[in-house]
């Protein structure tokens, strides 16, 4: 197999390329699940649980079921169900309006007996007994020692929050019942797992469930299945004989379709006169909602002479978790590399100088260097906390790490018509990613065309199967299948074209919509009047995944600047600068988007983001988007995204953009001010109280 | 949501009559939707108001007068505002996002209702919805009053009150087929004299316009307001600061607190330490720090006195065209 394109030469791979769907998206035409509309379609609408934790006494769908314009009432849990969460599903209605829907879920009549809850991981830690989840192997006296012998040392209690996932169009489907064939349209980051999840629980073959998700309004890790909404609303439409759609509300999606974990770290940490980081005792905690699944890496991916950490985690009474881009890296990296700034600090050591010496990774290295250099690191606050003026700014520093390799499965089929039109068909879906843009540019670059003449079909379930979008690896995954395809394609075009040209097929190169002989470019065959000799024998060209044109395993490390305004707490991003290898970036423009995508998220983790739980009433305060705060305009700093090129194979970079970010603003908050905010969101509450 | 009868009246007398004790004027609907949508209210007529003519004008020769159904946005441009009452420019463009105050009218802004979350929230049953407790006292109450709380720990939401109260506006309200006058400062009311309304409002009774006194053009002015996040919050604290000058000397001085305290919190002791002196960063952040000095804050909002008082000291340095820092 032919490797990636040389960048040198190449149109369309490795260059900088405009995402095939742009229009459609920017001017409303592309249609999202949300937007699907079938004649005869009712709304559906789902009960939640109000309380925190209680068991169901009584529950009546009888009123509801009698309303005109109710076509079907559907119940998920039933009298001595016990409910866990404030969210969580109870029932579901169908109905010919939606208004009509909410107003049938207000008619059923449900009781509760309330239970005692817990809803805050500090808190729930207290009562939880703290199991070591990776058992010491040093004895506590080498710890102590280590300690006492440091030539810094801190103590100290970080925290990061919970994070929901927030995406623009919320987890929903419309489902549509022909006999025992389903078809469900979904917004999913795994349309094959929605097509196997949906035959599961309504048990039906695989081969009677189709699933289309042209496009999708963000997943971030959690919607890689039906979910509860997804089986409901199939079961909705089969009852009443309809197509239903349920798309969440706004309360619905951020109390129960998932959560990024949040993280408390108890540490103790000592570092050696010459920036050896000799000892690291930590205790870590957090929640995976109405799980106790949780861990983390610590201290990342630093080298300490002496690691001792144990793991809790705590079950809560609140939704359950869901990968969150990069799952628990963010949350490890933040936690680790405020610790580690302020050790550097402590040892009065150049913050990025002492990262260096605890860490082995020679890429890494050279990407601490470019990002220095590119913010200008040598210009950051030298004297945190000195400054008497309103306005203070500062930089810092944090790194990543991830894998995003690819694997098989992804079956790809381009087909060239004798009207010279081309098509890439994979049942994929784009998560927002470009993933559609990629599955044309790769076939147009192989066959020497123009993007346009190619037409990427995804989306769909009928088309080839290809896995779920999660830990990065889309690309690495569906690429090398998509290139296999194409150069399948280019073979048996070449073969025709020899003919033609009486030449023999390596001979031939193609561009600019020819094929010529490679040697004498005047001798050429233009591709529609190839195509056009196709006839009744349209091209057909199979591909699998290869796994030479992929690998995983990257870093990244970025540097923030901020100004802090001391008289309010304010903190403004100024700059950020995000260093990033993900080998051979297969569209440039799409991998600087998802790095500057990535930096946007993890400001909102650095200043705004947090779940907030009432421990009195159980229930969540900021199911929305008004009190869950997401950074708008102002709150963008400049964003330089930087595509460090390491070798010729591609592996993903979604998730890697986020991983660095929060801790290198909270560092940056530090440098500026001389206030070390240990808790995030770094909100102006939090910065009063520092000062105090 | 309840179904409702939608009313388009033809003029005020109309108008107050459809709205009685069970229905709800809309003007721009921003409040009025989401109160709506989330089962808070449950009105039985919507008493249509821009149905209604003469609700849109601003200017006037003499005192400067505000139609109830002007728009935030169209406040924030006008450039009489902007010359002579700089702080309303100020507040009405803090409020929200665009969106929202090309849509949000005056009066809407003056008459929306409070922010807190557990009186959003349809199913806890506090005291303004008229239940037994106010949750923010042993609950989450970062964003709740650190001045004038009790019973309930709202804050006042409005940015364009404590403005309008610092510039001396008197609000006109259609009632009984008559139109009254009274300072605006008089029209919020604290819970501890009415915790079910924060403004003295009755059935019926409608804001039409607020009026600017010509004297206060004189004045310089400024509104400043701290958020967590820039691009659409409310207040976490806010102050509209209206200062008499001769040179750097402060005549007179008009100061009002926003997001702190259930109403527009006007602030005699800030107002006595700008007054009479020459105006330094020193001066307007001790006003600050007098204008918090009789807080009482909760359990998690203590760091509300310290932005409050900030807020003071930049609103003065800035009405006095000092730099703030």
């Amino acid at each position: 197999m032919a490797g990636w394109n040389d960048r040198k030469t190449s149109k369309y791979v490795g260059q900088k390329v405009t995402r095939v769907d742009g229009p459609a998206k920017a001017t409303g035409r592309a249609k999202y699940t949300f937007d699907i509309v079938l004649p005869g379609m009712l709304y559906g609408v789902m009960l939640r649980s109000p309380h925190a934790s209680a068991k169901i006494t009584k529950l009546d769908t009888s009123a509801a079921e009698k309303m005109p314009g109710v076509k079907a009432v559907v119940t998920i849990a039933g009298v001595n169900s016990t409910l866990r969460y404030h969210g969580q599903e109870i029932a579901a209605v169908a109905a010919v309006t939606e208004e009509l829907a909410k107003d049938a879920v207000r008619a059923i009549v449900v009781e509760y007996e309330k239970q005692p809850h817990s809803v805050r991981t500090e808190m729930a830690a207290k009562i939880a007994d703290r199991k070591d989840a990776q058992p010491s192997m040093i004895p506590e006296g080498e710890v102590a020692d280590a300690l006492k012998s440091a030539a810094a040392t801190i103590e100290a209690t970080y925290s990061v929050p919970i994070r929901l996932h927030t995406s623009l169009e919320s987890h929903g489907s419309v489902c549509k019942w022909d006999g025992d064939a389903l078809t469900t349209w979904c917004s999913t980051q795994a349309v094959h797992g929605v097509k196997e999840g949906m035959a599961a629980n309504q048990g039906i073959a695989q081969d009677k469930s189709h699933v289309i998700c042209e496009y999708m309004g963000g997943g971030f890790g959690s919607k890689f299945g039906p979910g509860v909404e997804g089986s409901v609303c199939a079961t909705l439409a089969k009852k009443a004989g309809a197509p239903v759609k349920l798309m969440c509300d706004r309360a619905g999606e951020q109390l129960a379709t998932g959560n990024g974990p949040d993280g408390f770290a108890e540490v103790k940490a000592g570092a050696s006169a010459d920036g050896k980081l000799t000892v690291v005792k930590a205790n870590l905690f957090g929640t995976g909602g109405n799980s106790s699944r949780w861990g983390l890496e610590y201290p990342y991916i630093y080298h300490a002479e002496k690691r001792d950490v144990s793991m809790t985690g705590v079950r809560v009474n609140c939704g359950s978790q869901a990968a969150l881009r990069a799952p628990m890296h963010p949350q490890a990296c933040a936690l680790t590399e405020m610790m580690i700034d302020e050790l550097a600090y402590k040892l009065n050591m150049d913050p990025v100088e002492f990262r260096l010496k605890n860490q082995s990774s020679q890429l890494r290295e050279a990407q601490f260097r470019m990002g220095a250099q590119m913010i200008g690191w040598d210009k950051r606050n030298m004297s945190p906390g000195k400054s008497k003026a309103r306005f203070v700014r500062g930089m810092g520093v944090a790194t990543g790490k991830w894998g995003g390799g690819g694997g098989p499965g992804s079956q790809v089929q381009v087909v060239v018509n004798s009207d010279g039109t081309v098509l890439s068909k994979v049942g994929t879906q784009d998560l927002g990613t470009g993933t559609r843009t990629y599955v044309a540019s790769i076939v147009a670059e192989d066959l020497g065309i123009d993007i346009d003449r190619v037409k990427a079909m995804i989306g769909d379930s009928a088309l080839g199967y290809s896995g779920g979008s999660g830990g990065s690896t889309t690309t690495a995954s569906l690429a090398p299948a998509v290139k296999t395809a194409a150069q399948a394609a280019r073979a048996q075009l070449f073969a025709k074209a020899a003919e033609m040209l009486s030449t023999t097929p390596d001979s031939l190169d193609a561009r600019d919509n020819k094929v010529f002989v490679a040697a004498d470019p005047s001798k050429s065959v233009k591709f529609t009047e190839l195509c056009a000799r196709l006839g009744a024998q349209p091209i057909v060209a199979n591909g699998q995944f290869d796994g030479s044109l992929q690998q995983g395993g990257v870093a990244g490390v970025q540097f923030a600047e901020v100004e802090v305004d001391m008289w309010t707490g304010h903190v403004q991003p100024i700059k950020v600068v995000a260093v990033q290898d993900c080998g051979y970036a297969i569209n440039r423009l799409a991998a600087e988007s998802q790095l500057i995508g990535g930096v946007i998220q993890g400001i909102a983790m650095a200043l705004f983001e947090g779940r907030k739980m009432d421990e009195h009433t159980g229930r969540c305060l900021n199911p929305d988007m008004e009190n869950y705060k997401l950074p708008g305009p102002m709150e963008m700093p400049e964003i330089i995204p930087v595509i460090y090129d390491t070798h010729d194979k591609v592996a993903g970079i979604g998730e890697p953009a986020v991983i660095p970010t929060a801790g290198a603003v909270a560092n940056a908050v530090y440098n500026a001010s001389g206030l070390r905010i240990r808790h995030l969101p770094i909100v102006p509450k939090r910065m009063m109280e520092a000062m105090a | 949501m309840n179904s409702f009868t939608y009313v388009s009246p033809k003029d005020l007398a109309d108008a107050s009559k459809a709205i009685g004790p069970s229905g709800k004027l809309l003007a721009g609907g921003i409040d009025l939707l989401t109160e709506l949508k989330e089962g808070l209210i449950q009105p039985q007529r919507i008493v249509n108001l821009k149905s209604v003519s003469g609700l849109k004008d601003i200017g006037g020769s003499g005192d400067f007068k505000i139609g109830a159904l002007v728009t935030l946005a169209d406040l924030a441009a006008n450039k009489e505002v902007r010359s002579k009452y700089p702080a309303i420019a100020e507040a009405a463009e803090s409020v929200g996002s665009p969106q929202i105050r090309n849509v949000g009218t005056v009066g809407g802004n003056l008459c929306q209702r409070p922010r807190c979350w557990y009186y959003r929230d349809a199913e806890v049953h506090c005291l303004k919805k008229g239940g037994d407790r106010c949750y923010a006292v042993e609950g989450e109450n970062e964003y709740h009053a650190i001045l004038g709380g009790g019973p309930c720990h709202i804050v006042h939401p409005s940015d364009l009150a404590p403005a309008l109260i610092a510039l001396d506006a008197q609000v006109e309200i259609f009632s009984n087929g008559k139109t009254r006058k009274m300072p605006l400062g008089e029209f919020f009311q604290l819970p501890r004299d009415n915790v079910y309304s924060e403004n003295v409002l009755k059935d019926g009774e409608i804001v039409t316009a607020v009026t600017l006194p010509k004297a206060m053009a004189g004045w310089k002015s400024s509104y400043y307001k701290i958020k967590e996040r820039e691009s659409f919050d409310w207040a976490l604290a806010s102050a509209a600061v209206a200062m008499e000058m001769k040179g750097t000397l402060v005549t007179k001085a008009r100061v009002v607190l926003g997001g702190v305290a259930p109403i527009p919190w006007r602030s005699q002791e800030a107002e006595k330490m700008l007054e009479g002196k020459n105006l330094s960063t020193e001066q307007a952040l001790q006003a600050g720090v007098a204008a918090v000095a009789n807080a009482t804050p909760m359990s998690g909002n203590a760091y509300k006195e310290k932005l409050a008082a900030s807020a003071v000291g930049i609103a003065a340095l800035t009405a006095a065209g000092m730099e703030a820092k």
